[in-house]
């Protein structure tokens, strides 16, 4: 399947080359807009609405900030799409493609295939801040600094339970370390103030780190 | 420390003891195993030789060391041939109580000397080395399933364990080819008090509408690397499994995370339960998943 690639400033999901940048056509059905800009990128999009699918890249938005909602009834051949990654760490293979409710079933099919013909997993998820990664890890990471703090174990014995325990490739601490503790903040950060959930209240380890910088 | 202990008793020959037993034997100890019940003294027999077989055939172990092993393993139903152990491993039923009465008995049975260690996942071990008569040399060693292939073993002191006591353990721990971690005496340890809510949560989005089983699986095996997704595990695991640990886990802490989401009590009163009823959050037939 034809597809586009339109740029709108610095793209978190693809700082690099990749397969998905280097197989775009001219004029394709399908349009990706990729790029911290691309939701302004899609307001100026002509005929946007005769396209197969066309996928905006999100930061911690929601696709409706983009699209506009209404009464539950939102969805068209528009969507959303983040590929996975922590803080600065290189991006994952995972692309979470966000859908409304009433995105059209042929626009996912046609977004799936495109993203997975360039060598990227899928994961579908409905239009929530957080998506999915990011609302089970950051209770997760929240926990494990404060349980450091509260002296549970070390951090190298936490790193080493989760990753012996549940085949983890790393730890917590080892991971928030390599990805950026103050990336986390501003993360979680967030999430709380989406949700209102404690779970997602910045630990004490990641407010230093930011308040650090 | 370690070069006191040279037999090892092991109570309770169920899922985890069977697995510890082996890895006691295995690592070159004199290993007693005491269950009350002749039934699982025997399938457990039964599965130690089909396991050490299958490590012959994965050229893991020869056969005359499988010989060796288990002419080091010996099973019984009466609890006085613990009497010569320097560590008794108890994995009996997860009641206070049930340990309670084991290790009191153990206590007038074995040599001052010998430690007691609790396979408990979910009590304290303070309160279960409070009924030993010896709580100072009560400690947890807190294996994974199976225990037969996990390295890692979380150990806890009790309030009142000794640190000698522990130190002795640890080295046994180290000398038995695991990987000790040591952790307070703290509901859940290290690995079910992050596991359990991270399961919970994963539930939630499910219920919540956030995305497919299959979807959230996917997201965190290639986004994070995990072995498994978190859904995955709970099939395996078994619902009504994670319902015990989750309920004790909340019981013990009230953090609203360790709760239990609705839909899990929904789908044990469908029979939903995971593989074991062939229908979790994925359907199964046989061996392979199908649909999510
Ligand atoms: N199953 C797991 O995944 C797992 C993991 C880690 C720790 N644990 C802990 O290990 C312990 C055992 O769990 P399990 O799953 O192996 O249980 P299980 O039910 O499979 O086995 C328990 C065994 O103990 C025997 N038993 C009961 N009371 C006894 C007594 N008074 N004296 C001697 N034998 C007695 C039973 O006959 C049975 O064979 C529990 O404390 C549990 O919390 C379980």
């Amino acid at each position: 399947m034809g597809y586009t690639v339109l740029r709108a400033g610095a793209s978190r999901s693809f700082p690099q080359d990749h397969a998905l940048l280097a197989g775009a056509a001219q004029d394709g059905e399908v349009v990706v807009i990729i790029g911290a800009d691309a939701g302004a990128a899609f307001r100026k999009l002509a005929r946007a609405e005769t396209r197969t699918a066309v996928l905006i890249e999100l930061g911690t938005e929601c696709l409706g900030v983009h699209t506009g909602e209404f009464r539950g009834e939102e969805g068209s051949n528009v969507l959303g799409f983040a590929r996975f990654r922590l803080g600065d760490a290189d991006p994952s293979n995972l692309v979470e493609l966000v859908r409304q409710p009433r995105t059209g079933e042929a626009a996912v099919a046609a977004a799936r295939k495109v993203l997975e013909g360039a060598g990227l997993q899928v994961a579908v998820c409905g239009d929530f801040a957080g998506r999915i990664i990011d609302r089970l890890v950051r209770p997760y990471y929240n926990a494990a600094l404060r349980r450091l703090d509260e002296g549970l174990a070390t951090a190298g014995d936490l790193d080493t339970t989760l990753r012996l325990g549940l085949g983890y490739p790393e730890g917590p601490i080892a991971l928030l370390e390599r990805a950026g503790l103050a990336r986390h903040f501003e993360v979680t950060q967030a999430l709380y103030e989406a949700y209102g959930d404690p779970a997602y209240a910045p630990a004490r380890r990641a407010r230093v780190a930011k308040q650090k910088q | 420390m370690a070069a006191e202990i040279k037999t090892v008793g092991v109570a309770g020959v169920g899922t985890m003891g069977a697995g510890i037993a082996i890895v006691a034997a295995r690592a070159g100890f004199r290993t007693v195993v005491y269950d009350t019940r002749q039934d699982a003294l025997d399938r457990a027999r039964r599965q130690t030789e089909g396991f050490l077989a299958k490590s012959v055939e994965r050229k893991k172990l020869t056969q005359p060391q499988v010989d060796r092993i288990l002419g080091d393993l010996s099973g019984t139903t009466r609890i006085g041939e613990l009497a010569a152990c320097d560590i008794v491993i108890e994995a009996v039923f997860e009641d206070l109580k049930v340990k309670h009465a084991l290790l009191g008995e153990l206590n007038r049975i074995c040599p001052p000397h010998a430690l007691f260690a609790s396979n408990t996942s979910t009590l304290s071990i303070t309160e279960i080395a409070a009924g030993s008569g010896r709580d100072e040399r009560v400690v947890g060693m807190h294996f994974c399933l199976p225990a037969q292939l996990m390295k890692l073993v979380e150990m806890s002191p009790g309030i009142r364990t000794s640190e000698d006591a522990f130190r002795a353990a640890w080295e046994f721990c180290r000398a038995l080819g695991q990987v000790p971690v040591r952790t307070q005496d703290s509901p859940g340890f290290i690995l079910n008090y992050f596991l359990v809510p991270f399961n919970n949560d994963a539930i939630r989005l499910v219920e919540a509408g956030v995305a497919a089983p299959a979807d959230i699986d996917r997201a965190v095996k290639s986004g994070l690397g995990y072995p498994m997704g978190p859904l995955e595990l709970l099939d395996l695991v078994g619902l009504d499994t994670h319902l015990l640990v989750a309920e004790a886990l909340y019981a013990s802490t009230r953090e609203p995370r360790a709760a239990v989401p609705a839909l899990v009590r929904r789908m044990i009163a469908a029979g939903h339960l995971g593989r074991k009823t062939g229908r979790g959050f994925y359907s199964y037939q046989g061996s392979a998943m199908f649909g999510g």
